[in-house]
């Protein structure tokens, strides 16, 4: 930079009046700090000026400066003054704080009630869930009432015809019982006591004429397992002589696996 | 003693140093004052509540934005500037005297105050006029160069240029 230039210019005589932007000012005053000649020129400005300011002073004003020291004396007076502010701003402080403590209580106590109303709608879609669980329940069991009902109808039944069928063979300890209502052309399995078929077998319920060996299917029994109290109804419109179950492939057989007959029994004549 | 430490001292409230200030400067602030408010009793009025504001204010004096005489320069511009606008002033002085500040000196019977009083007496007797309007407005008024340029109708180069070889002529006549 150019220094000498820069001084020509002009700048540092309107620095000293005061006549720059406050950006200008900070510009010469760092480099001020860089160059001492500037601060020589900007010195030497300032003194010239000073004294052609003084200048046009009419006289010298020798009381102001008392003045001007008493009244700097009395600033701590002054600063009393500041503590009735203090406190008029502590009341005025006070309505703020309280009335923006209010307002957040009023905030928070209504983020409360709305998260309450919340709470109580889950609760009621939890009760209504609830109730209507509830509800399939009795309807279950007043299926289960009606079927034990059925049951109990057709085993006090005179006209039903009780077959009980005996372990055959390797399965000499299985048992089971066989309901016939010949009028309603229909039997009830009762297969307590037989064991659970093995994966990808089922139990086949056979009608059976003796004389010649004829057997009929009366159908296989499905989801054993997942049924509790191991009683099965099905369709018989046949003249039946015995009942067979045996153990077929999934799906039933034709003819009855006699090596998987488990029970057995005949319909003594009535 | 070295300024910036007598600024620094004022600023921390140190009244000897303020009174040190008080000297190197009042009779400038009072010559501004004056020629703004053309009465010497409400000058020494408007120079003491510059300087009793300048002690509250000291604070907000920065270095960075610019010398500590261009500050109470500011400080006493505006104050005596603001003294003509009020009620009792215009009251009390219906016609500004139009004049510029080397009406003041000129007219000074005290010229045995100092040497350098009668140094720029003869300055101000040699000065061309458009430098009394230059010198005028941005020492004694506070205009900023842009608003001198219009005041005066010169481009802002012109100003700055032209008052630099005003005030290398005062620098001559009073600091040698």
């Amino acid at each position: 930079m150019d220094v000498n230039a820069y001084i020509d210019s002009g700048i540092l005589e309107l620095y000293v009046a005061g006549a720059l932007s406050e950006k200008e000012n900070e510009a010469v005053y760092a480099l001020i700090q860089e160059h001492p000649e500037i601060l020589q020129e900007v010195l030497a400005i300032e003194s010239a000026v000073l004294k052609l300011t003084a200048a046009a002073s009419p006289a010298e004003a020798k009381s102001v400066w008392e003045k001007v020291k008493s009244e700097i004396h009395e600033a701590p007076k002054e600063t009393e003054s500041p503590k009735v502010i203090t406190l008029k701003k502590a009341k005025y402080n006070w309505v703020t704080y309280t009335g923006w403590a209010a307002s957040i209580v009023l905030a928070a106590g209504l983020l409360w009630t709305l998260n309450q109303n919340r709470t109580l709608k889950t609760d009621i879609k939890t009760a209504e869930t609830q109730q209507s669980e509830l509800e399939l329940q009795i309807e279950k069991s007043r299926n289960n009432l009606e079927e034990t009902q059925t049951l109990l109808s057709v085993l006090r039944d005179a006209e039903i015809k009780q077959v009980p069928l005996e372990g055959q063979g390797d399965f000499t300890n299985t048992y089971a019982k066989v309901y016939w209502d010949k009028d309603q052309q229909r039997v009830f399995i009762d297969a307590q006591g037989l064991p659970d078929p093995p994966r990808g077998k089922v139990y086949q319920v056979w009608s059976l004429k003796l004389s010649p060996l004829t057997p009929t299917s009366l159908g296989t029994i499905a989801q054993f397992d997942q049924d509790a109290n191991k009683i099965f109804e099905l369709p018989n419109p046949n003249d039946s002589e015995a009942f067979g179950i045996t153990l077929e492939p999934a799906g039933g057989s034709e003819t009855p696996t006699m090596e998987q007959l488990y029970t057995l029994g005949v319909v003594k004549a009535s | 003693m070295d300024l910036d430490l007598l600024v620094k001292q004022f600023q921390n409230k140190d009244e000897k140093a303020f009174e040190s200030l008080y000297k190197m400067y009042s009779e400038s602030m009072h010559g501004v004052i004056f020629n703004i408010v053309r009465d010497d009793a409400i000058a020494e009025e408007v120079m003491q509540d510059v300087f009793i504001k300048a002690w509250h204010k000291a604070d907000n004096y920065d270095a960075k934005k610019g010398r500590f005489f261009t500050w109470l320069l500011n400080i006493s511009r505006n104050a005596a500037i603001d003294k003509t606008r009020s009620k009792s002033f215009k009251k009390k002085k219906q016609n500004l005297n139009a004049d510029f500040f080397v009406d003041i000196i000129e007219t000074h019977e005290s010229l045995d105050r100092s040497t350098d009083a009668i140094g720029i007496a003869k300055f101000v007797k040699k000065l061309a006029e458009k430098c009394k309007a230059v010198i005028e407005l941005l020492y004694f008024k506070g205009f900023t160069q842009q608003e001198a340029a219009e005041a005066l109708e010169m481009p802002i180069g012109t100003i700055k240029t032209r008052n630099r070889n005003c005030i290398k002529d005062l620098r001559e006549m009073v600091l040698k």
